[in-house]
């Protein structure tokens, strides 16, 4: 099957630099360019002060744009957040909630976007009454497949029967590339030591991971063995984590649109340390998939307590992977 | 994340009014990837040299805006943006002598697709401000 795979970027991989004011939108976008990776992807309250309650003004999507003409990049997907609990003790009413996505698909519309990314706790009800005013605009929401949840879960197979009872292709799938965790990220590992987990602990923890162990067992044995502390926190990663196959999404591609490179730790060879990205590619390009795949860099928060975040060199590593398992050229400056 | 950038190391200092010390603030940020609306934002404790401050003393501020803790559960219409950083005001006769203080910060907030309520506590030292 012929494929189109084209390399983007998460803008949400910059958070450490763009949170502390490191790195402004216009840093971000030729970034992004410099690395040959020209589709962005942003979580439109992260990047828009303002968005949603308060709305953000015309000059700043007038920046977004001249800033995506300037550089030769192209607006992929607006991650919206839909906060269903907004109100204290009462979720929001569904009226509600269709018009808050409704919101979200004319502001990624406004941005130039193709898919607006939703939560994987949304209702499928919500996204189906939503999906008439998303085909209007041009629009796709795309449902993230996120760890703890997996193609194969009964959420996610509801979704799937509600699109395609609804007849749409408004509605679809965006995975995140976490669920395929093949081995127990040695970032995590090494900041649970940190927290106080004994040493001997985190090597029982990531064994259990990546012997494919039920975390059940895992957790009991932590228990009896070391009891209660910070070794009950690390095992319970591996209540939210596992090692599903990529192969899940083939029965999927049709309606699968935008995918998240999540990655924790890229090695200095160029290699993800826990995520096969090798078996990812060979079941996109299987799968005939077309469409962006968008670094969306993690490790920050693993990290943070011990060193300088360095979000960029991350993101050019994982590029120069992309490159690779690609077969692309890299862009001198990636090189470099 | 960014749970120790939570207080901001600039901006801790005593406030007056008409001349009298009725206080002291600071500058925190969310500990968050993104924003977040200001109703769901729980409580933000504070606790200054192991002295826990009641909820009623405590102001957060933003852009030229103002609320009490109760006041901000039902504010739908403003928010606390990602890595902003808000003015804590903590209502205290005299304020705080100068000097160094332990600071506390606990932001207890509600985030939809989390099936429990997070709290994030971050405790530091900070030189007050003259």
């Amino acid at each position: 099957m012929t494929y189109d795979i084209k390399r983007g970027v998460s803008l949400y991989s910059f958070q450490n630099d763009t949170f502390l004011g490191r790195m402004n939108l216009e840093d971000c976008i030729r970034t992004c360019a410099e690395m040959g990776a020209t589709g962005i992807e942003i979580i439109g309250e992260q990047t828009f002060w303002g968005w949603p309650e308060v709305g953000v003004a015309p000059e700043k999507i007038a920046e977004w744009h001249a800033l995506m003409a300037k550089y030769g990049t192209t607006p992929v997907c607006h991650d919206f957040m839909l906060d269903y609990k907004r109100y204290k003790g009462q979720p929001m009413p569904f009226a509600e909630q269709v018009a808050s996505v409704k919101k979200d698909i004319e502001f990624g519309a406004l941005l130039g976007m193709k898919f607006i990314r939703s939560l994987v706790s949304v209702d499928p009800e919500v996204l189906v009454a939503a999906a008439p005013f998303a085909e209007e605009k041009g629009i796709k929401i795309l449902l993230e497949v996120h760890a703890p949840l997996h193609f194969d879960h009964p959420w996610i197979l509801r979704h799937a029967e509600a699109y395609e009872k609804a007849g749409t292709d408004a509605l679809g799938f965006l995975p995140d590339m976490g669920v395929f965790l093949y081995r127990y990220p040695r970032v995590w590992k090494e900041r649970f030591i940190r927290n106080g987990v004994p040493r001997e602990a985190a090597d029982f923890i990531e064994a259990g991971f990546n012997d494919r162990r039920l975390a059940e067992y895992v957790v009991n044995d932590v228990m009896l063995k070391w009891g209660p502390g910070p070794q009950m926190g690390m095992v319970e990663t591996l209540r939210h984590n596992a090692a599903f196959s990529p192969k899940r999404m083939l029965d999927f591609m049709p309606r699968i649109h935008n995918i998240h490179a999540k990655f924790y730790e890229m090695t200095e060879d160029l290699v993800e340390f826990s995520i096969p990205y090798d078996e990812v590619f060979a079941v996109l390009k299987q799968g005939g998939y077309k469409g962006h795949i968008c670094s969306e860099y993690e490790g920050n928060r693993w990290v943070e307590d011990a060193q300088e975040v360095e979000s960029v060199e991350q993101v050019r590593r994982q590029q120069l992977m992309f490159c690779n398992l690609l077969g692309e050229t890299m862009p001198q400056t990636l090189v470099a | 994340m960014f749970d120790h950038r939570i207080i901001c190391e600039e901006g801790f200092r005593n406030v007056s009014d008409a001349g009298e010390v009725t206080g002291f603030e600071f500058l925190a940020r969310l500990p968050y990837y993104r924003g977040l609306g200001l109703s769901m934002v729980e409580n933000l404790a504070v606790t200054v040299d192991g002295e826990e401050i009641p909820r009623e003393d405590v102001r957060f501020s933003v852009r030229g805006r103002s609320w009490t803790l109760d006041e901000l559960e039902t504010c739908y219409d403003d928010r606390w943006n990602f890595g902003e950083k808000a003015t804590i005001t903590v209502k205290r006769a005299g304020g705080l002598p100068a000097g160094r203080h332990k600071l506390k910060l606990a932001e207890r907030l509600r985030i939809s697709y989390l099936p429990f309520v997070p709290t994030t506590t971050f405790e530091t030292e900070l030189e007050l401000a003259a």
